[in-house]
């Protein structure tokens, strides 16, 4: 039995939640392993189902010696034993067998938590895929997305994309391959709106934050897109209370370094930093107002009102009305 | 009602024995005298003779405001019901378990949810249509009977309008107005309507039952705002009298906006600390029992099937236990709203000159300093705001934010 010199690392370690990267990387891990041998057999297994004879049984090279792909999905519910069994293979790999394990990086029992750092002490090799969180990280996704399917973007189309298209990475991935195929090469902002037309991810929290700086026109816009895809009325009155209650407390509590506003105040630095520049337009009569006005649409949207709607859309209204009184 | 005032005019004709266990309702005669008069023509009911008094009926609606004892009241009823020699005598077995509760033919409903629920009242139903066992009448007490939601209240409605022989209903519910119970229970029960107890009757109880110092007593008794309960709390607990003190001090102390925070902050968190002291010394060791009830802890077969089902069953006791924090934390957020209301009537009063008494009489200095500083129409707003914060309350706001909201404009004026 000789291996091909070419052939790729024989031990694959997945590690993370996204689940659009974990794809694509044991997808990499198949392609690498067909490319050595067209007729390598996949099979996927989650760890749960899996028992040790029944491992024994995957990885143990076959007669005719054709390339075969094993997939462990879900490691970090390993067992014990099911965690030792794997360790024993990979301490003595069988030729021709390529094992990808994929592990959230988690897991409740210590054989699962310690899985990755064997294997990566086994000299796996290891594909990091955290959960994209940060919009800084979703916009570069998506620049390499595009890249990918052989195109290019600028920052507008970028923010124009993530606006309409949302934060799952899924349709990102897609919107973006269909993009540049659609628009022959070079993505812009126009040709995005051309596409998508609307907002895929509005919270109560961009509600309130347009609201607060008094931005009436934004502020409607955006709560009726609100409105539009679903957002619960009760988690739109919360973030306005919360908005104006915060600008409130710091207004009390007057000018100071926000590192140490902190404690005293239990918010983060940076909320402090923010509310902050945002006092500067209220009066405390106005902000005394847009207290009663949160107070008051928290019970309409908990069924005091008849209309939820009109009731969120009236208090945004009053308290733009509540910042402008002097 | 034309029922109520009959028997009103026979209380009066043959005015009858008043029972020793009637001692326990504090300061209110006129109902008791209509109360024994009924539990008298359902002694003789019970004997067997005919007496069409009509003092007897079978459903009762007990209302009056906060700590007016309607509870008390009608275990109180309940008790001279059950009563082995027939007029209430606070020492037999009957009157003894009735009072306490544990009268095998008197059933409590008391909520200690946020609501009452159907299947609850359904069961309930049931349970009303025997015949009492050991007792004389099957006695069904459902206190807070606001607390019933409408379908509740529904399928309560056949069992009251027609209950069988030896049934009685008494409901009760807070209010100085009837109609707060809805209309279809109200229509179908003699009301007995509690006044709020004068202060000397209820300082008279709490050192008489309790054993409370009289001047103690006493003072407690002028500040609880007629409300039996709280006066005996006051006089017993020294946490419930700084409770109380806190915020009295909340009106004059909001002098920096700073104060407003620190302020709703104290009454939120005080209630929050209620609570999770509440459930910290129950709910544990509840769902301890209750997995011990269903065989937690066993071996061999079927003990899967057990462990899912008492696995339910403990999902089900913590949302009890959650609706039960939820009102704890409300009831103690509402005592102090109370207070609050309190203080501004007392403003109100002085500014008036009346010399109605005052809820706080032992914060009269600073009532009267607040009424010289502030004109009567923002008083009448700060008390609007606590008013509105009470409701708000009700319908499921935030308490942070409805608190924080009511401070502000307190402040303001």
């Amino acid at each position: 039995m000789t291996a091909p010199a070419t052939r790729g690392p024989a031990l694959h370690l997945v590690l993370g939640e996204e689940e659009l990267l974990v794809e694509r990387a044991v997808r990499a891990a198949l392609d690498a392993a067909r490319r050595t041998d067209p007729s390598a057999d996949l099979t996927r297994v989650r760890v749960s189902e899996l028992t040790p004879p029944m491992l024994a049984e995957l990885v143990s090279p076959s007669l005719f010696s054709e390339g075969r792909v094993v997939v462990v999905e879900a490691a970090q519910e390993a067992s014990q034993e099911i965690a030792d069994a794997i360790l024993s293979y990979v301490a003595d790999p069988a030729d021709g067998v390529v094992l990808v394990v994929v592990h959230t990086g988690g897991g409740r029992s210590k054989a699962a938590k310690g899985l990755p750092a064997a294997l990566r002490k086994a000299g796996a090799e290891v594909t990091e895929c955290p959960k994209i969180t940060k919009p800084a990280e979703r916009e570069s996704f998506v620049r390499n997305e595009v890249r990918r399917a052989g195109g290019r973007i600028d920052a507008a189309g970028v923010v124009a994309l993530v606006d309409s298209v949302g934060t799952d990475l899924r349709e990102l991935s897609s919107a973006a391959a269909q993009l540049v195929a659609d628009s022959g090469g070079t993505v812009d902002e126009e040709a995005v709106r051309r596409y998508h037309r609307g907002r895929a991810d509005v919270s109560g929290f961009a509600v309130a934050e347009k609201a607060v700086a008094g931005d009436r026109a934004a502020a409607l816009e955006t709560v009726r897109w609100a409105q539009q895809i679903g957002v619960p009325h009760v988690l739109v009155a919360d973030a306005l209370a919360d908005a104006v209650r915060t600008i409130a407390r710091v207004a009390a509590a007057g000018r100071g370094n926000p590192n140490q506003l902190a404690g005293e105040l239990g918010m983060p630095p940076w909320k402090i930093r923010k509310a902050q520049g945002q006092v500067r337009g209220w009066s405390t009569a106005g902000l005394a107002e847009a207290m009663r006005v949160a107070a008051r649409v928290n019970a309409d949207v908990k069924g005091a009102a008849a209309d939820a709607d009109y009731a969120v859309e009236r208090a945004v209204l009053d308290i733009i009305a509540a910042r402008e009184r002097r | 009602m034309s029922a109520g005032g009959a028997v009103t005019n026979a209380a009066v004709r043959e005015k009858p024995r008043v029972g020793a266990v009637w001692s326990q309702v504090v300061g209110q005669e006129p109902a008791v005298e209509v109360l024994a008069a009924a539990a008298e023509s359902a002694a003789a009911l019970v004997a067997g003779e005919t007496t069409d008094s009509g003092a007897m009926t079978h459903a009762w609606l007990f209302t009056g405001p906060p700590g007016s004892g309607r509870s008390v009241a009608a275990r109180t009823f309940a008790a001279a019901l059950q009563c082995e020699r027939g007029d209430g005598c606070g020492e037999c077995g009957g009157c003894r378990t009735g009072l306490a509760g544990t009268h095998a033919d008197v059933r409590l409903v008391v909520p200690e949810g946020l609501s009452i629920s159907v299947a609850e009242m359904r069961s309930l139903v049931q349970v009303a249509a025997r015949r009492p066992t050991t007792g004389n009448w099957q006695v069904v007490i459902i206190e807070d009977a606001d607390r019933l939601t409408e379908g509740a209240s529904n399928a309560l409605l056949k069992a009251v309008e027609e209950p069988p022989a030896r049934t009685v209903f008494l409901l009760c519910a807070p209010s100085d107005h009837p109609e707060d119970v809805s209309v279809t229970i109200r229509s179908r029960c003699r009301l007995v309507n509690l006044r709020t107890p004068p202060a000397d009757a209820i300082a008279r109880v709490l050192a008489d039952r309790d054993g409370v110092e009289p001047t103690l007593a006493g003072w407690a008794a002028s500040v609880c705002g007629g409300h039996v309960g709280r006066a005996r709390r006051l006089a017993t607990d020294e946490d419930a009298r700084k409770r109380r003190e806190a915020v009295l001090r909340i009106p004059l102390g909001l002098r920096r906006p700073a104060d407003v925070f620190a302020c709703a902050d104290e009454l939120i968190r005080t209630a929050e600390a209620d609570a999770t002291e509440e459930s910290k010394a129950r709910d544990e060791s509840e769902q301890d029992a209750l997995r011990t009830a269903m065989g937690s802890g066993g071996t061999g077969k079927g003990v899967a099937a057990a462990k899912r089902a008492a696995e339910a069953a403990v999902k089900q006791l913590e949302k009890r236990q959650k609706s039960r924090a939820t009102r704890t934390q409300r009831d103690t957020l509402d005592l102090a709203l109370v207070d609050l209301a309190g203080f501004y009537r007392d403003v109100l009063v002085t500014a008036c000159g009346s010399n109605a008494s005052l809820n706080h009489p032992d914060h009269a200095a600073q009532s009267a300093e607040a009424a010289r500083q502030w004109t009567p129409e923002s008083t009448l707003r700060r008390l609007e705001a606590v008013l509105e914060c009470r409701e708000a309350i009700g319908l499921n706001v935030k308490p942070r934010i409805a608190v924080e909201a009511m401070v502000t404009t307190l402040r303001e004026g």
